[in-house]
């Protein structure tokens, strides 16, 4: 299994999780090259925050294999450790440090040595204060930077979101929904914003919004039930029966 | 490095809650001692005393303040560590009396003589040595906050059911401390303390120099708790306060940092209960009943919890105002604290401190910004 997995920066192969008997996720296999970006769309109830639960070690699965950078078990790792391997997560509902500025959030989401001592006797250095500072004029927040975060639109914390993200430098970015809840300017500038990190980075998006996901214009993965339906391009995807059927059907 | 690291960490008004304790420890004792009787300006040694004690609290109540309000850890049983510092410090007193007890045992205290006993048991060495039991008043609460918390939030017990197993430790160690084989006393616990450091320890010099050691070590406790509060590792608190799973998807193991300041504030919690025993002269179980952990709690409320000095003026206003009542009402008192903690919650989130944020924000400018207003002001100072 390892051969496989080898090359690849995340490996999933017949990973299946059970709550109360609900089969969550069911023989779930899914493998993403260095540097790629993945859509994956489904209907509610599909496995897809499940999968992100998983990845990023808050739900163990019950059985098989979920591999990072071709040979690190994950599932043997908890959240912290999973983070500072380089996997970066942004919630559906974006989740910010509310009673801190938006630059405290940047600055405690940028990357650097995560122990309590660390942190107690940590004083910002010039290179982590450009670095906070290329982040909000990216994130476009530059301006509000002193204001607490709990003052920021839905939009902005969003970007705030993916910001902090960023700030991590991570390997690879999972992104829920990004799009939700955005004006359409909010949502192109937010595919543009995605389709820049992935020049450098690898990136999962789950998605609901198809005009989004066209937008990305990437290799897209469609979900159902807990395992993959189909995979391929959005138009390959979208003129599969299995797939119509899901989404039309019923 | 450490000592500019601690005073860089205060704003204007904590220099000035700094200020305010190191001429209190001056100002007090010599109103008592150097001041004649007759004096306006005289401080009785009952005041004295009385104004000392509250000192302790305002520092158990500046530790609750830095797990509740900064790290949203409610703690239910901070009592358990005041206690446990107290019964450090009340193990150095007993053992300080030597032979001058009752049954003039030259080892063993009375209520060891008392139950038969013929030897001291091992838990008592060494409490006749001050640097030994100043430093058990750090371990022992100290050594056993780390426990509890390695365990609790390492299975993620948080919220209300951490709360509830806190009230449950101090209940628990409440039951152990009555039973007299445990060796601490039994239920009427450890007194008729003679000297402290070799000072008789009802000496109006004793008093005056340990109110004073009350106000510099509440001084110190304030500074260390703002140190923490301004550095990353205070802003990290506050994020797992916010949202916690949040931090653990950042990279920060959250528990590490629980630990840390749980660990912390137990230990503060444990000096201000040694300082608290030699000035009331006992320490016996009822101090771990579990509403004093509870009045703990609503001394910061009240004060303000997230905001260090918050908890020192509630600790202050509510225990004077309990003294008074107690005096002059002594049945309408629990009505008083319950109704204080309804209308604090209801009408003043943000305690005391937040109110004079509020008042003070709406002189400055005609149109007040409630939220970032305190903040703002925190932040120019």
């Amino acid at each position: 299994m390892t051969d496989k997995a080898e090359g690849s920066l995340l490996y999933l192969d017949d990973v299946s999780v059970s709550f109360d008997g609900f089969r969550a996720i069911n023989r779930l296999s899914l493998v993403l090259e260095p540097g790629e970006m993945r859509a994956i769309i489904g209907p509610n109830g599909a496995g897809k925050t499940t999968m992100m639960d998983i990845i990023t070690g808050k739900t163990r699965p019950d059985t098989g294999d979920v591999l990072f950078d071709g040979s690190v078990d994950l599932t043997r790792l908890d959240e912290a450790a999973i983070a500072n391997l380089g996997i970066g997560r942004k919630f559906q509902k974006p989740t910010v440090f509310e009673s801190h500025s938006v630059e405290d959030n940047i600055a405690l989401a940028l990357k650097a040595r995560r122990g309590a001592f660390a942190a107690l006797f940590h004083s910002r250095s010039a290179a982590e204060q450009q670095r906070i500072d290329t982040l909000l004029a990216t994130i476009r927040l530059a301006d509000k930077r002193d204001l607490l975060a709990a003052r920021l639109s839905h939009g902005q914390k969003q970007w705030l979101e993916i910001g902090m993200l960023l700030a991590q430098e991570p390997r690879l970015l999972l992104v829920d929904e990004p799009a939700a809840g955005m004006t359409d300017a909010e949502t192109t500038e937010t595919a543009i914003l995605l389709k820049e990190i992935a020049k450098t980075q690898s990136v999962v998006v789950v998605e609901h919004d198809m005009t989004f996901v066209r937008a990305l214009g990437v290799k897209v993965t469609v979900l159902h039930e807990g395992s993959v339906l189909a995979e391929g391009s959005l138009d390959t995807v979208s003129a599969n029966p299995k797939v119509i059927e899901v989404y039309l059907g019923r | 490095m450490i000592i500019s690291f601690l005073v860089d960490s205060l704003d204007r008004r904590g220099r000035i809650v700094v200020i305010l304790l190191v001429v209190l420890a001056l100002l007090v004792p010599a109103g008592n001692l150097l001041v004649p009787e007759g004096s306006a300006f005289h401080v009785s040694t009952y005041q004295l005393t009385l104004c000392g004690k509250y000192l302790t609290y305002a520092l158990l109540a500046l530790s609750v303040d830095l797990v509740w309000g900064y790290c949203g850890i409610l703690s239910l049983g901070h009592g358990a560590f005041f206690a446990l510092g107290g019964y450090a410090m009340g193990m150095y007193l007993m053992r300080q009396i030597g032979a001058r007890g009752v049954y003039a045992d030259p080892m063993l205290p009375d209520f060891m003589v008392f139950l038969n006993w013929k030897e001291l048991p091992w838990f008592w060495q060494g409490f006749d040595m001050a640097w030994y039991a100043f430093l058990m008043v750090v371990l022992v609460p100290g050594v056993i906050a780390l426990l509890f918390g390695w365990l609790s939030f390492r299975s993620r017990v948080t919220g209300v059911y951490l709360s509830i197993i806190t009230q449950a430790l101090t209940y628990a160690l409440l039951l152990a401390f009555f039973r007299n084989d445990m060796g601490f006393g039994g239920n009427n616990g450890l007194t008729d303390f003679k000297d402290i450091l070799g000072f008789p320890i009802q000496a109006p010099g004793t008093r005056a120099a340990l109110f004073a050691a009350s106000a510099l070590m509440l001084a110190l406790g304030f500074v260390v708790a703002s140190a923490v509060v301004r550095s990353k590792l205070g802003k990290v608190l506050v994020a797992i306060r916010d949202a916690e799973s949040r931090t653990r998807f950042i990279g920060y193991r959250v528990e590490h940092y629980k630990l840390f300041v749980w660990t912390l504030s137990a230990v503060m919690a444990g000096v201000a209960g040694a300082l608290y025993v030699p000035q009331v002269g006992i320490i016996n179980p009822s101090e771990f009943d579990p509403s004093a952990s509870i009045e703990a709690v609503i001394w910061v409320a009240v004060g303000g919890r997230g905001t260090l000095i918050g908890p020192l003026i509630g600790a202050v206003a509510v225990n004077f105002g309990k003294t008074w009542f107690t005096g002059v009402l002594p049945e309408i008192w629990l009505y008083a604290l319950g109704a204080l903690f309804v209308v604090v919650t209801l009408f003043l989130p943000r305690g005391i401190v937040g109110l004079w944020d509020r008042v003070v924000s709406r002189r400055a400018k005609p149109a007040p910004d409630v939220d970032g207003s305190g903040r703002q002001a925190g932040e120019a100072a």
